[in-house]
């Protein structure tokens, strides 16, 4: 008896890990489990086991339609606030400048900004512009939101580089542009590849920002909100769940070349 | 020598864009808020209206309180359930760390909406949790979960956790082990170890965390959407229905400025506190 609770007090921070991700993964099992239900128009209550939404994910009018808006989007952001947010992040992480603290609370601000504001002000802007909002003003509004995440995890990294590297590259006669080149961004790299992958996850899931400047376009997170009224078809589970997989597997194969490179 | 123009030639596109696409619509937003509508035109003019301000937070004063106070409850729930997690992983999570911190993230790749849908079928009328609680008799017959306050704080503090987890773990597992050996060598128990060395230590985490938790979290309309009830209308909610169904945009504007405002003015005071400055 007095084994198991000594037992049960050294591991009690680790039983704690085990509840608190069943805690996490809770509603990701049971979108995953009712992305198998035979459910036809409302996906509320388990009817039956079927595979026929998985070999079928377009199945349901215009999920397919949404899904490919939020992956162009998601790709385009990336694609935009990884480049513009490195830039600054380089420029903040390697030099001192005058204007430095301003450039600081202007990449701060639009994190303490609520979405609401974001996607609120922005829509006012497109507006007095006579802009209608759509695929491009999204795309905008979610690099807008991307940029400051993306420089804040790129300066953590060029932060935790050793000094040491470039300066022992520049007395081996390599110029700037080659230290740079050779020495600098293979090391930067793997923060820029986080923070890529975290601008995807944001704009991939964003939801408020996009309900303001997206007009009548859908995307995913839009479709899900919309049809949470009339009962959400299964074939949003099974997209939602292959994202998942999708996701992990990603995440799992880049530690795996990541561990790779190190050892050789 | 580097040259002096490198760092702003980098800095140029990223700030023009912030410039264009942050401070001119902010700017925008505030003088859409002294607006007036001009006669049945659809039109506004500016009249400096600032009565609008007061105006919109009286007859909102409800829904700002019930942000604030559901984003601060959500922000103190998701503390105490991330911290020992986030502990958990730092110092217990040995070969599987990184595992352990994919997790963490994992969830936020099945949509968030679709998670908060899912919730709301669990702890729903034809949900399992609800029917156990009531033949167990823990709730009454007719208790529901959802569609009240419990459920919009429930969600907000699901849907937040990773955001409180993440900076919570990178700042304790900074934290050298031997500086808890050498509190237990001075005789402290674990508890005063606790409060003396590791919670001290990893501050920045905690700050950084409610932060990205009770910001998103005050602005939220999404989980008082799906999870709740009409009494639950957050001021969110009421901003999007001034945008979308009343069109009522200096209104609406007036309502997002000042949650801007309340919030910036909380964030800073809070830092200020908590003295970490160098969030950035």
């Amino acid at each position: 008896m007095k084994q198991i609770s000594r037992w049960f007090q050294r591991n009690l921070i680790r039983i704690y890990a085990v509840f608190a991700f069943t805690y996490l993964f809770i509603p990701v099992a049971y979108t995953f489990v009712f992305s198998f239900n035979d459910s036809g128009k409302s996906n509320l209550i388990w009817k039956g086991f079927t595979l026929s939404n998985w070999q079928n994910p377009c199945g349901a009018p215009e999920v397919c339609t949404a899904l490919g808006n939020s992956i162009k989007i998601g790709f385009l952001a990336t694609l935009f606030s990884t480049i513009l947010g490195t830039m600054i992040a380089f420029a903040l992480g390697r030099y001192h400048f005058k204007g430095r603290s301003t450039t600081n609370l202007l990449i701060f601000l639009p994190m303490a900004t609520p979405e609401i504001v974001l996607g609120a002000s922005l829509l006012s802007l497109f507006l007095v512009f006579q802009i209608n909002p759509g695929f491009w003003p999204t795309v905008i509004a979610h690099v807008l939101f991307c940029i400051s995440f993306v420089v804040v995890t790129v300066k953590a990294r060029i932060a935790s580089l050793d000094p040491r590297l470039e300066q022992a590259a520049m007395d081996l006669y390599a110029n700037e542009r080659e230290t740079f080149r050779r020495v600098t961004l293979p090391l930067v790299a793997p923060g820029i590849a986080a923070a890529a992958l975290l601008a995807f996850s944001l704009s991939f899931d964003d939801f408020i920002i996009t309900n303001f400047n997206s007009g009548t376009m859908t995307t995913f997170p839009k479709f899900v909100y919309t049809s949470a009224a009339r009962g959400i078809p299964a074939q949003a589970n099974v997209i939602g769940s292959a994202m998942f997989f999708l996701a992990l597997a990603i995440v799992i194969i880049g530690q795996f070349v990541g561990r790779k490179r190190k050892v050789s | 020598m580097r040259k002096i123009s490198t760092p702003y030639l980098l800095l140029i596109p990223g700030m023009g864009f912030l410039f264009t696409f942050f401070l001119i619509p902010i700017f925008n937003l505030a003088q859409t808020s002294t607006q007036t509508a001009a006669g049945d035109t659809g039109l506004y003019e500016q009249t400096l209206r600032f009565q609008n301000y007061i105006d919109a937070f009286v007859e909102n004063k409800e829904q700002f309180g019930r942000s604030f106070l559901y984003a601060s409850i959500a922000t103190v729930l998701a503390l105490l359930i991330a911290y020992p997690l986030a502990y958990a992983i730092a110092f217990k999570g040995g070969k599987y760390k990184n595992v352990m911190l994919v997790l963490v993230v994992a969830p936020f790749f099945t949509s968030f909406l679709l998670r908060t849908v899912a919730w709301k079928q669990i702890l729903g009328e034809e949900g399992f949790v609800v029917p156990t609680l009531r033949t167990l008799n823990i709730i009454a017959e007719s208790t529901t979960l959802t569609s009240s306050a419990f459920a919009v704080v429930a969600g907000m503090t699901y849907n937040f956790l990773p955001f409180m987890t993440l900076p919570l773990y990178a700042s304790i597992d900074r934290i050298d082990p031997r500086t808890l050996e050498a509190s237990g060598d001075l005789y402290a128990n674990g508890f005063t170890t606790f409060r003396k060395v590791t919670l001290p230590l990893s501050m920045p985490g905690v700050v950084a965390g409610t932060l990205l938790t009770f910001i998103p979290a005050a602005g939220d309309y999404v989980n008082a959407a799906i999870l709740g009830s009409p009494t639950t209308k957050m001021i969110g909610n009421v901003i999007e229905s001034r945008y979308f169904k009343i069109v009522d945009y200096p209104t609406a504007a007036a309502l997002s400025f000042t949650l801007m405002a309340a919030i910036l003015i909380l964030v800073t005071v809070y830092v200020r506190k908590a003295g970490t400055e160098e969030l950035v």
